[in-house]
């Protein structure tokens, strides 16, 4: 779950013992290098040995994060590295395995991937680098680039509508939903530790820029002016509010989220939607949020955990299944196996 | 029981070495169950045999239909038996339908039983018999001894008064068709009485109408005079020892059990469901006692990734499929192959392309095993030849797999992955030993470790995540010759190709030599054979070899590489004949390497080679 348990560090590591003999080399500007430097930054406050951390990549810029973090990685193929992923878990549960992953390489190509290993539920940790497009290949849309969107592969807009991935992972039954953002270097820390901490798999959704083929996809959540009021941090337990002095608030009305202004009469801090990460259909509306500007255009876009859950891990359940056969059968001799219950003897 | 008991009425013995019966019905007939029972009683006695199970595609196709035939035929007998024979003795039909489509194989004067039931109007309008057509009654099967018997009615008379549904008095009528062949192959029910009462143990009423339907037919052959012959069939002269019967896929399974014991290693199976390979998954997941981590993936990309992780943290890791299949993971094993981690990769052939014949035998995959990746990427190929020869042959592939570092191809197929063989099961220590170890020491003196530094097998050192010390990534592109970093240099990747291929090759030192099935050296024709048509070949060969002829039958386990004296063991026959299920495919792999005239004989019907067929050409060559 979200709330921080302190674990004994076993050995001192720093961000230096994660930075491999090897250049990075995304562009200039990218956003992946905040995400890199965030997760070099603090990984050594986690407790987990050097050698027991295995980064699973697909392929895409974000996948050759890998190479950047030294430790045990594999840099695998479009798609599968949650299927990769999952057969590590399986049969190493002790490791704590992370997938990067991209917007193409989750959501189009591996698509189904991404969805069964949420619903599984394995103990992993799956950051999605959401920049809007394809980036290695030089620029096509991609599953979560918006209605219109004008790309190499797109000349006149694309056609399609796109994802919205905290949608997506809710509806797989992820039990743990979450988002941040290149430009909010502790926000994405604070994050990046929940979803370490969060037994079961952990989905977090990070907006990335890519300063050569989608430029300031997100700007409008960080910049000065605009940051306040399109952009809402969730807090456990605390009234959604935001605003340049914080003073709007978010009403429920039914199932349909209000903006208000708290600085009107009558509207009170106390009367505001709290934020509760086990409330399954409120963190659906929240991830419905950004798809509802056209109806709602004062709602903010929220950041932070949107829904978490405890719920058994595929890779506990399976050594637990394991230890009652063993208990209850024994553990036999291979030769039982080789014969079988039924022989004969022949001469 | 095997000896003729006294029985009420006068009959002839028919003493025989070998007798083939086929037990054909719809698919709700319980005919598999029928045949398996009759088989395991058959081997239990002491016989040696072979079946061969013929599902219809569909799982319920509509009862009484020719697509809904469900056909097991089981060739047993004293002597040693290698396929489950061209033709038939025995014809069990439960209806119209089955008859229609079964008639054809069963040898002129042979004997025909049938569920008088099975025939009404219905029935033999669905079986596609003209208007009025009944062949029971026609003189069509003059030509053969029929014996026509209500089931239906003699199990339902049988169990009247226990209360049944008409369902579960339906449901019995197999067991009173098998009472019936107990009776007249002189075997003792008892095997399938104590089966009966285990499957039914929770549901007593339906174990003693089984038990019922079961006496009632063995009842029926020994008082009703309708029956004029009875078989009697000899101890087999088997090599002594204790045995077991054993299907393929279920040989599959415990080989990768007994490899996982053997090497230390834990054992992961990512499979997703396919006709025929299911029974691989199946099998597999009752072993949770011997920690065996089963994996039904979302698909067959997953299965294969997901295996591919297991392996890359240490287990002996393996996905099962079939054509569609492995066509999904190739790009997968291709990572496998840059990673040079240990996979074993089963692929259960079944007819192509497409979804082809997802119940029918084939072995159209060989090409696809040995080139069906992009880029430079052989694998070795392995092949069993009968259901359990599939021990043997897996265990093999998990060994080369874990002690050379590499994925390798299993074709087994679908005729001997359903088809089962008595087995004289090896003990844990007849097994030859899987030797891993994994490397937890850097093996530079300079201190940083080279994961592509290889040994004298030319494989490449297996390191478990979470070994301190050693901490290094792996991938899919290029990598530098030892140090696996990222390297797109030119030189570099043709040194990384070549020694990728080189040391599949090696893999030639390691297993042995090819030897002569049967026959001997330079005989004037030798017969090539791979896979699932060794029993057939061979029983060609035995028979003759008896007879005078100068052949030879070679086999292939290893398809890549392979054996080292191969090319010139081949080049000593005079005719060399390459019988496949398929289009031609090994032939192109012997051509292509030993630049040998092979001749190909070629059945893609989704059935095995009738010795027959095979006899037939061979002797045609021996003539020429
Ligand atoms: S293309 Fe875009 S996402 Fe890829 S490295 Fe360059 S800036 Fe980053």
């Amino acid at each position: 779950m979200s709330e921080i348990i302190e674990v004994p560090v076993i050995e001192k590591l720093t961000s230096k013992d994660f930075v491999p003999n090897q250049d990075v080399k995304w562009c200039p500007g990218c956003g992946d290098y905040s995400v890199l430097k965030q997760v070099h930054t603090i990984f050594p406050e986690l407790g987990v040995k050097k050698e027991d951390f295995v980064f699973v990549c697909g392929i895409g810029c974000s996948s050759r994060f890998t190479f950047y973090v030294d430790s045990y990685g594999m840099h695998s193929i479009h798609g599968r590295a949650t299927a990769i992923a999952s057969g590590i878990k399986a049969s190493r549960p002790e490791l704590s395995v992370w997938v990067v992953t991209g917007d193409g390489d989750a959501l189009s190509i591996g698509g189904n991937h991404f969805i069964h290993i949420l619903r599984k539920n394995f103990d992993i940790n799956i950051l999605l680098f959401n920049n809007q497009i394809y980036g290695l290949t030089k620029g096509q849309y991609s599953p979560t680039s918006e209605t219109g969107k004008i790309t190499k592969s797109s000349p006149y807009g694309s056609v399609e509508q796109p994802f919205n991935p905290a949608e997506l992972a809710l509806g797989a039954k992820a039990t743990f939903v979450s988002r941040t953002l290149d430009r909010d270097p502790k926000h994405m820390q604070s994050i990046l530790k929940k979803a370490y901490y969060h037994k079961g798999a952990s989905f977090v959704e990070i907006y990335q820029n890519c300063p050569v083929f989608n430029d300031g996809a997100f700007f409008i959540f960080t910049d000065k002016e605009t940051k306040k009021t399109e952009s809402l941090f969730l807090e456990e337990g605390k009234p959604l509010v935001f605003g340049v002095n914080n003073d709007r608030g978010i009403k429920l009305d039914g199932f349909n989220p209000v903006v208000v202004d708290l600085n009107e009469n009558g509207n009170s801090v106390n009367d505001l939607w709290i934020h509760d990460e086990k409330d399954r259909i409120k963190a659906n509306i929240l991830a419905g949020f950004q798809d509802m500007k056209d109806t709602n255009p004062d709602l903010p876009r929220p950041f932070g955990v949107l829904y978490a859950v405890d719920k058994p891990t595929y890779e506990d359940a399976m050594e637990e299944q394991i230890a009652r056969v063993i208990s209850k059968k024994g553990k036999p001799a291979l030769d039982k196996i080789l014969s079988g219950d039924k022989t004969w003897v022949i001469g | 029981m095997d000896t003729t008991e006294p029985t009420l009425h006068k009959f002839d013995v028919i003493e025989a070495e070998s007798v083939v019966v086929r037990f054909s019905g719809d698919s709700g007939d319980g005919m598999q169950l029928t045949g398996t029972q009759f088989t395991d009683t058959t081997a239990f006695l002491g016989k040696d045999l072979s079946t061969f199970p013929e599902f219809p595609a569909e799982i319920r196709a509509p009862a009484g239909t020719l697509a809904g035939v469900s056909g097991f035929q089981v060739h047993f007998g004293s002597k040693e038996i290698f396929t489950a024979g061209d033709t038939y003795d025995v014809l069990v039909a439960m209806n119209a339908a089955a008859l229609g489509n079964d008639l054809k194989n069963l040898k002129k004067g042979g004997i025909i039983i049938t569920n008088t039931a099975g025939f009404d109007q219905k029935n033999l309008r669905l079986a596609e018999y003209p208007e009025g057509v009944n062949p029971l009654e026609d003189g069509s099967l003059a030509n053969y001894q029929v014996y026509k018997i209500d089931v239906t009615r003699l199990t339902k008379d049988a169990l009247k008064d226990m209360g049944l549904s008409n369902k579960d008095i339906e449901r019995s009528k197999n067991m009173f068709v098998l009472g019936v062949l107990y009776w007249m192959f002189d075997q003792s029910p008892d095997y399938t009485l104590t089966f009966i009462k285990e499957k039914f143990s929770k549901n007593p009423l339906i174990a003693e109408a089984n038990i019922k339907a079961l006496k009632a037919g063995l009842n029926y052959g020994d008082t009703t005079e309708i029956f004029t012959t009875r078989f009697k069939i000899n101890h087999s002269n088997l090599p002594t020892g204790t045995y077991r019967s054993i299907t393929g896929n279920h040989a599959t399974a415990i080989a990768l059990v007994a490899a996982s014991e053997k090497s230390g290693l834990p054992l992961f199976l990512g499979s997703y469901p396919i006709t025929p390979a299911s029974d691989v998954l199946h099998e597999l997941s009752k072993y949770k006692e011997f920690r065996v981590r089963s994996f039904q993936a979302e698909d067959e990309i997953a299965a294969v990734c997901s295996a591919i992780g297991a392996s890359y943290g240490g287990s002996l890791a393996v996905t099962s499929t079939s054509g569609p299949g492995m066509s999904l993971k190739t790009e997968a094993m291709g990572l496998a192959l840059m990673l040079e981690l240990p996979l074993v990769v089963l692929n259960i052939q079944r007819g192509g392309p497409s979804t082809g014949l997802p119940t029918k035998t084939e072995q159209s995959d060989l090409l696809q095993a040995m080139y069906g990746r992009h880029g430079e990427s052989p694998l070795p190929v392995l092949a069993s030849n009968s259901p359990a020869d599939c021990f043997y042959t897996v265990y093999e592939a998990c060994k080369i797999a874990a002690e050379h570092m590499t994925p390798v191809i299993v074709l087994n197929d679908g005729y001997i992955a359903n088809g089962s063989e008595p087995w004289r099961f090896p003990t844990e220590e007849d097994l030859e030993p899987i030797s891993v170890s994994f490397t937890t020491e850097t093996n530079n003196k300079d201190g940083v470790f080279l994961p592509y530094k290889r040994d004298e097998k030319l494989s490449r050192p297996w390191v478990k995540p979470g070994t301190k010390g050693l901490e290094h990534r792996i991938g899919g592109l290029e990598r530098e010759n030892e140090t696996g970093d990222i390297s797109y240099e030119a030189e570099n990747h043709e040194i990384m190709v070549k020694l990728r291929a080189a040391k599949i090759e090696k893999i030639a030192d390691y297993i042995p030599l090819q030897t002569i099935d049967t026959g001997k050296e330079n005989a004037k024709v030798c017969i090539l054979g791979w896979g699932s048509t060794y029993g057939s070949i061979k029983s060609v060969s035995l028979d003759l070899i008896k007879e005078g002829y100068d052949v030879a039958h070679i086999h292939l386990r290893y398809l890549n590489p392979f054996p080292k004296n191969l090319g010139e063991l081949l080049s000593g026959f005079e005719t060399i004949l390459i019988p496949e299920m398929n289009n031609g495919q090994l032939i192109r792999l012997i051509r292509d390497k030993y630049l040998l005239p092979a001749i190909g004989l070629n059945k893609i019907k989704g059935l095995p080679f009738t010795t027959l067929e095979i006899r037939e050409k061979v002797l045609e060559l021996l003539n020429k």
